[in-house]
């Protein structure tokens, strides 16, 4: 039935040596049979696998890998997915005329650019001038609908909440924004991000000089405090269950339907420590939300820019959130006459 | 409302540091202890220069009040109180209530029975807080390169600092921090939402255990670390973020005063692609 293994041979001695259990790695790995899953009812596939332990993944966590569920959602997504990183990939490899080398050297500088402004948003530009991008951009898109798909099906045939689908949307929605929905508005491809590592890092900078410092669009502040919120959040949050993990915390529906001490002790040291606690049950709506809002606001942010606000920094000026500073005499490009409008 | 209705047979005396029973107390839902007026004495007067900052400054549009660091002229030297004296002042109080703060979270910790976790990760942040304004500014040497005390002016600080450097997403510290940043975001949007499908079911659903968490996971991605795994993970994530945060801002200056993305040249000119 179940062995012990996996006991390093100086347990004993650390457990006398050191303070107090600190439940930091999992100490003693139990090995079993692997489990098969919840079954599931006739309408779906067979799973793939268990396939067996691991013993570094068990020393942090679980140690079982699979079994994995594909089924056609996913196998389409895979394949969607495959042939989007193979159009980039190609593309990436043509600009170094398919050398091997040069294109691991080159790859973090690498990009399979947008269609350029001429374009605007026609539906398919010539394939080396943008057109890759768009059927790049088509195939990653209709991959990660569904794989959004999966995520919810798979929710719903194990009879359970679709909390993780609904927070994988709000996901979508920057990705969406970024490489569709704005450029749209604005009526140009040129607008959307590059495919690549620091063509990408690129485009952020030039988005933010673009269009007045994004530090002053107010739906940036708030998606990076909800990103910073978010951290701290799990900070906070993974730390207490850690540190009440002697009492059973990391039980947390067991200790949601009925609380135990775990619960109590873990609410009492936020109480005592800033007079105001969430329960096991609440922590994991803040969680929701926060990690939700990140994504949310921030795309909220990058539609208005361009589209209704041109510069932040004027913007901030006018609301009387940014100090004016006297004109330095340089002439702002974008105004020129044949700058994009 | 002071106590919840478990919460008074765990109002037990001891755990303390330092001060023995002398501030083993509570006030309303707040413990005390010694470092709780230590907090007290340091957040209070923090607060208060800073408000004096404002009054003597030229705005109190709550955005843009600046209580900005001395000039660099004035080296690692005390500054006069209107010239980045009290930048310095609220920066010592700063790091006093944050230091306080922690160490009485250990003795709630310790009163409560439970691991040490909570206060080593506001450790972490500390640090991070720390290597913006003292440990970089001393490698520098001089405090007017901390960030000012400000809403809007430590945006603006963040983006002058960044555009030294000409790019600042080429410091390979900035970019871990970064996906660190993302990646907790979104394993803790991941793991609030599992906890919540599971108790909160389809309509007509009983409350589903672990099994159907592991289950989901494993049918989603081919692995689940598990109840008590993922919230090591989200801790680990979490604390990369602040840790390497602190490490890209202190290698901009002291260590690397050029454009990040020149500093990847090393990269290019590696001998094994000759």
């Amino acid at each position: 039935m179940v062995d012990l293994v996996a006991q390093p041979a100086d347990l004993a001695l650390r457990e006398a040596g050191t303070m107090a259990y600190q439940n930091i790695f999992t100490q003693v790995q139990l090995r079993g049979e692997l489990e098969p899953g919840v079954p599931l009812d006739g309408n779906n596939d067979a799973r793939i696998g268990p396939f067996g332990f691991t013993y570094l993944m068990g020393k942090l966590g679980g140690s079982q890998l699979g079994p994995i569920y594909l089924g056609k959602l996913g196998l389409a997504s895979l394949i969607f997915g495959a042939i989007s990183l193979v159009i980039m990939g190609m593309n990436m490899a043509a600009q170094v005329s398919y050398d091997p080398i040069q294109f691991v050297r080159q790859f973090f500088w690498l990009a399979l650019e947008p269609p350029p402004a001429k374009y605007g948003f026609s539906v398919i530009p010539p394939l080396n001038d943008g057109g890759w991008w768009v059927i790049a951009g088509f195939f990653l898109t209709a991959s990660i609908l569904l794989w959004w798909a999966r995520t919810y099906r798979r929710a719903v045939e194990l009879g359970m909440g679709t909390h993780v689908a609904w927070a994988f949307a709000s996901a979508i929605w920057l990705y969406l924004v970024l490489g569709f929905i704005r450029p749209m508005a604005m009526g140009s491809w040129s607008e959307a991000v590059p495919f690549g590592i620091f063509p990408h890092l690129d485009w952020t900078a030039a988005f933010s000089i673009r269009y007045g410092n994004l530090f002053y669009n107010p739906f940036h502040a708030l998606s990076i405090t909800f990103l910073y919120g978010s951290t701290l959040l799990f900070a906070m949050h993974g730390a207490t269950i850690l540190a009440v993990g002697r009492y059973g915390g990391e039980r947390e529906i067991e200790q949601i339907t009925d609380r135990g001490t775990a619960s109590e002790r873990a609410a009492l040291f936020w109480r005592w420590t800033m007079g105001f606690n969430a329960t096991m049950e609440s922590i994991h709506r803040w969680a929701w939300w926060f990690a939700v809002l990140t994504t949310l606001t921030g795309g909220i942010g990058i539609l208005l820019t361009g589209t209704v606000v041109d510069n932040w920094y004027l913007w901030a000026v006018e609301h009387h959130f940014a100090e004016q500073y006297p004109a330095t005499g340089v002439i702002d490009p974008a105004t020129l006459p044949g700058a994009p409008q | 409302m002071a106590l919840l209705s478990f919460e008074r047979k765990y109002r037990v005396r001891g755990g303390t540091l330092i001060g023995g029973d002398l501030f083993d107390f509570w006030v309303g839902p707040f413990y005390v202890g010694f470092f709780g007026v230590t907090t007290i004495f340091f957040a209070a007067l923090g607060t208060a220069l800073i408000l004096y900052g404002a009054a003597i400054g030229p705005t109190w549009n709550p955005w843009l009040i600046n209580i900005a660091p001395p000039d660099i002229k004035y080296g690692l030297a005390l500054a006069p109180l209107r010239e980045g004296g009290l930048w310095q002042l609220v920066t010592i109080c700063a790091i006093g209530a944050f230091s306080s703060w922690a160490l009485r979270e250990v003795e709630i910790c310790r009163k409560l029975g439970m691991g040490y976790h909570v206060p080593f990760a506001f450790a972490v942040a500390i640090f991070a807080y720390v290597s913006l304004e003292v440990i970089r500014p001393v490698l520098m040497g001089a405090w007017g390169w901390g960030f000012p005390y400000g809403i809007f002016p430590h945006l603006d600080w963040v983006s002058n600092t960044g555009y030294q450097y000409l790019h600042f997403h080429y410091n390979p510290a900035h970019m871990l921090a970064v996906s660190f940043f993302f990646t907790t975001t979104l394993a803790l949007g991941l793991h609030g939402a599992l906890v919540l499908s599971a108790v909160n079911p389809a309509k007509g659903e009983d409350v589903k255990s672990p099994e159907y968490e592991d289950t989901f996971f494993r049918d989603l991605v081919g692995y689940s670390v598990g109840t008590l795994g993922i919230h090591r993970v989200g801790l680990i994530l979490a604390l990369n973020a602040g840790f390497w945060s602190a490490v890209c801002i202190i290698l901009s200056g002291p260590f690397w005063s050029r454009g990040w993305p020149e500093w990847w040249t090393w990269w290019l000119n590696l001998p094994i692609w000759r």
